[in-house]
Formats: C-alpha cells, sequence, structure tokens
C-alpha cells in the first residue's frame, strides 16, 4: 500500500515536471505571433529566393517598417557589380580618433540609439606597442593625444574568414565582391560567429533595435542596414547599400582628415591599389590566415 | 547544364540573382576639389549674429580701390605690428615653422600667391603652393591617400568632392586641431546590467573599461 502510494506520487510529480518543462520548451512557439509573420518564419534562404520571391520579401519587409516604426523606407537587394573586388585600407599616421567614422556607422545603419551601437570600435593605444587588449575604446579627452594612435577597428571581410566556417546554418557568407554578409531572417543567433571573428567585428541585437522614427535611415537594403530583428547577428557591410551604387562608405565620407580609402581591388588605377603599392601596409593578425580586405598602413 | 553547374558553385538558385548589371565605361563624372571660403580672407575672430565667423577679404585694405588709393600698404618682412594691425590681424596667427609673409605672398600683391620661383599663382591655387614643401602629402593627396572626400569611389555612376588642403589646414596656424571625440560604444546588452531603454532611446550610457571588456 505504502509502496503504491510512493510510485503513484512519483509518477504525478514527475508528470507535472514533464508537462512544465514541455510548456517552457514551447514557449517561443506559443509566444510568436506579434514579431514573426507566418511568411517571415516560412521564408527560405536569401540564396534559394529567386527576383521575384525577393520582390515580394522585400514590400513585405517595407510594410512591417511602416507598421512597427512608423516610417516608410525603401529596402532593395543591390547585387555585386561584376568584375569589382572591394577593399578598404586606414591610415594610422593620421587618424585623430575623433569616432566620426562610428557615429556615422551608427546614423547610416539604423543602430540602436541608447547602446551606442556601432560596427566600428576605435582603440586607443601606446605610442610604440600594438597591444590590442590594452586598447581603450572609452577614452574622453581631447584627441589626438601625442602619446597615443588610434586604430579604428570593424570587419576585415576576409578572404578566410573563420565566422563564415562556424555559421552551422550558412547564415552568413562571403558576395562575389568580397564583402561578408548576414541574412538576418536565417541566422538563429547561436552568436558562433561573435566568438570566432578575431576581430571582435559582429554585433548580437540583444534586443530590437530603438531608432526614433525621424532618425531612421530610409535607403536600406536586405542585406545591410534594414533595422535588424532581435536576436540576429549583424555587421559592417562595407555599406553595400551605397558602394554597390558605386557611392563611399559612410564612415570615409565622415572622416575629417582622410584617413580612410576605399576602392576596387580589380581596377590598377584605384586609390586603393596605389596605396597597397605605395604606403607600407599591414592587416591585422595575419599570422591566423584570414586573409583581410581591410589594411592599416603608414605614411612614409 | 552549365547554368546548373553555376548555380551549384554559387549557392543561388536564380543565376540572374547573383550579380548585379555590369557598369558601362561612359563618360567619367567629375572629381572636384571644394574650394574653401577662407582663401585670401583674414580671419577677424568676431563671430555675426548667427555665429558664423566674419572673414575680411585682404583686398579689401591691401589693394587698389576704384579711386586707385589703396588703403593699407601691407609691411611684407615683419607682418603687422602696430596696435591698430594688431587689433584688427587679431585671428591672424603665423605659426608655421620659420615661414614669413613674404615666403608665400608676393610684397604689395595680397591678392595672388607666390612660389618659391617667384612665380605667381591664384588664390584658388594654394594647393600648389602647399606641395612645394609638402611633396609626400600631395602625392597621397593626388592618389587619394589624404584629404576627406565625398560622393562616389565610383567616378563613372557619380562625382566626388575632395576636401582642399585649406579646408583641414590654415594655412597660417595648419596644425590639425584637436578636438573632443563623439561618443564611446555603450554597453551592448541593454536587458542586461540592470539598466532599462526608454522609448526615445536617448539613455546615456556607461561604458566598459578595455576593449577586452566590451563581451
Amino acid at each position: 500500500m505504502d509502496n503504491t502510494s510512493r510510485r503513484t506520487l512519483l509518477k504525478a510529480g514527475g508528470a507535472t515536471l514533464g508537462a512544465g518543462a514541455f510548456a517552457r520548451s514551447i514557449a517561443p512557439i506559443t509566444e510568436w505571433t506579434a514579431d514573426l509573420s507566418v511568411d517571415a518564419f516560412l521564408q527560405r534562404h536569401y540564396k534559394e529566393l529567386t527576383r521575384d520571391e525577393m520582390d515580394v520579401v522585400l514590400r513585405r519587409l517595407e510594410a512591417e517598417t511602416v507598421e512597427e516604426y512608423g516610417v516608410s523606407v525603401s529596402i532593395d537587394d543591390p547585387r555585386p557589380t561584376p568584375g569589382v573586388s572591394f577593399g578598404y585600407a586606414l591610415n594610422l599616421s593620421i587618424c585623430i580618433g575623433c569616432r566620426k567614422c562610428a557615429e556615422a556607422c551608427h546614423v547610416e545603419n539604423n543602430h540602436d540609439r541608447a547602446t551606442h551601437n556601432s560596427y566600428i570600435r576605435v582603440l586607443e593605444m601606446k605610442k610604440g606597442t600594438v597591444d590590442l587588449e590594452l586598447g581603450r575604446v572609452d577614452y574622453d579627452h581631447p584627441v589626438p593625444d601625442p602619446d597615443h594612435f588610434y586604430m579604428p577597428v570593424q570587419c576585415h571581410h576576409c578572404d578566410n574568414a573563420p565566422c563564415i566556417k562556424v555559421c552551422p546554418v550558412e547564415a552568413t557568407w562571403q558576395e562575389a565582391d568580397g564583402i561578408v554578409v548576414v541574412d538576418y531572417n536565417w541566422c538563429i543567433g547561436c552568436r558562433y560567429c561573435e566568438a570566432a571573428c578575431p576581430y571582435h567585428a559582429r554585433r548580437f541585437n540583444w534586443a530590437k533595435p530603438v531608432v526614433p522614427p525621424e532618425e531612421i535611415n530610409p535607403d536600406q537594403a536586405y542585406l545591410s542596414n534594414r533595422v535588424r530583428p532581435q536576436g540576429v547577428m549583424e555587421k559592417c557591410t562595407f555599406c553595400l547599400h551605397r558602394t554597390r551604387n558605386g557611392r563611399l562608405p559612410a564612415c570615409l565620407e565622415a572622416c575629417p582628415t582622410g584617413a580612410r580609402v576605399f576602392g576596387d581591388l580589380n581596377d590598377p588605377d584605384s586609390e586603393i591599389r596605389w596605396v597597397l603599392a605605395n604606403k607600407r601596409v599591414f592587416v591585422l593578425k595575419e599570422d591566423l590566415g584570414t586573409r583581410p580586405r581591410f589594411f592599416y598602413y603608414f605614411d612614409g | 547544364m552549365l547554368t546548373l553547374l553555376l548555380a551549384c558553385q554559387t549557392g543561388f538558385t536564380d543565376p540572374s540573382r547573383e550579380l548585379g548589371p555590369p557598369v558601362s565605361d561612359g563618360p567619367q563624372h567629375p572629381v572636384e576639389v571644394h574650394v574653401p571660403r577662407s582663401l585670401g580672407v583674414v580671419d577677424t575672430a568676431l563671430s555675426d549674429i548667427h555665429g558664423t565667423p566674419i572673414g575680411v577679404d585682404c583686398a579689401t585694405c591691401h589693394e587698389p580701390d576704384a579711386s586707385g588709393e589703396v588703403w593699407a600698404e601691407s609691411d611684407s618682412a615683419g607682418g603687422p605690428s602696430s596696435a591698430t594691425e594688431l587689433t584688427f590681424h587679431r585671428g591672424l596667427v603665423l605659426r608655421h615653422g620659420d615661414l614669413s609673409c613674404a615666403s608665400c605672398h608676393a610684397p604689395g600683391e595680397p591678392g595672388t600667391l607666390r612660389l618659391a620661383d617667384d612665380r605667381r599663382l591664384d588664390m584658388a591655387d594654394t594647393i600648389r603652393l602647399c606641395a612645394q614643401c609638402h611633396g609626400p602629402k600631395f602625392e597621397s593627396y593626388r592618389h587619394g591617400a589624404h584629404g576627406g572626400m565625398n560622393g562616389y569611389w565610383d567616378t563613372r555612376r557619380g562625382p566626388r568632392l575632395r576636401n582642399h588642403c585649406v579646408d583641414c589646414h590654415a594655412p597660417h596656424d595648419p596644425t590639425y586641431a584637436q578636438m573632443v571625440p563623439t561618443f564611446p560604444p555603450g554597453d551592448r546588452n541593454p536587458l542586461g546590467a540592470g539598466r532599462s531603454v526608454d522609448a526615445s532611446g536617448h539613455e546615456p550610457t556607461h561604458t566598459n573599461g578595455t576593449a577586452d571588456g566590451q563581451h
């Protein structure tokens, strides 16, 4: 009698726990409604979409932006220009650490306002060292400080990118023009890529970005600066919504000293090719074999 | 078959989506250099009602007026010296190596510049004057590796506007001035560290110590 009662009790307890665990485990599905439409849930991978299907997706995303942020935006899907291979170089001799590039990125790419998010992080380091771990990003004094130099770091768009290799769902890849992109609608937010990137270039959307409607940049692209959903990774896209249409990236236009040089590595007459051929150029953490498309250089 | 193979290689099921249209080799758009309003103007260190600095064209006093009379003869060697001159030229500081006025200005010709070989140069051509001493910088500038710019990297698709030397370096005091940097990165997790984000998104942020501490 005692045994039966004990067994029944255990069964009942187990069943309750099991039901509770099951309810908890399916909570994301039951709570899913407001944020995720059925169309978005069933949407296929970026590379599997045809032009017509992509158009439907873009119009849906535009409608969602109107609904959620109250602004009318244009979301496009510019494709790589045939024969173009992008490269970026930054002159450490004249960078003054003003963070104007980081601010321009913040504004251009519809980043969450409160967290001051940006794809660019400017490190302040003592002259004579390149110790990234001692580089400070929170310096708050007039720049440039005579004892320090400044090194902006953003996505290096590596040809041998560790972040792409670790993605379990192929939500991030390198495009024909060298830009490493993320399909925000395919990303599962596991953050493996953030851990794999040796340049600390990837960001996670812990929350839905909060941007006042009047500050939203309406010139958007699917793979770049459209407002990202919560729980996905994001990163610098070389402003592909600008650069694939021939324009300069926002961070370059914001640079007051001209420390940034952007262009087509396949064009022998381009500014970037002149820098690579004539300046003292290096890449960050070359020993890792990531083969970045982002170069640093010195004058002289 | 070839299309299928191509699709497999790139991952795109619709090969027409892989690349955008090619750019035709049409006429190049211009790459223009901005002409600063400060050329040939002395800063008075005064501002108008809107806070815009007031500059006075050098020629106003130093070149013949309609009647052929020069209001103030410029002293080419030593620069402004008397009390009146110093008051008027308050915004004019000369901190440019060992240069004197006559290194770049022809005496009695305030509207022009002169090169080291005494050839005259229009004020708008200041870059050539700078280049005679700052050769390597000019070389970088010529190749787009010095000085800010706006517009298009691909000049087949649009124009570009480049900064002039004088946009960033005051010719009489050319050291690039210090400035206060814009905001530092904040805590990237708005849900953590006991913070709340208000709807306006303008809550002041607190920062971590080092780059390493930004995880």
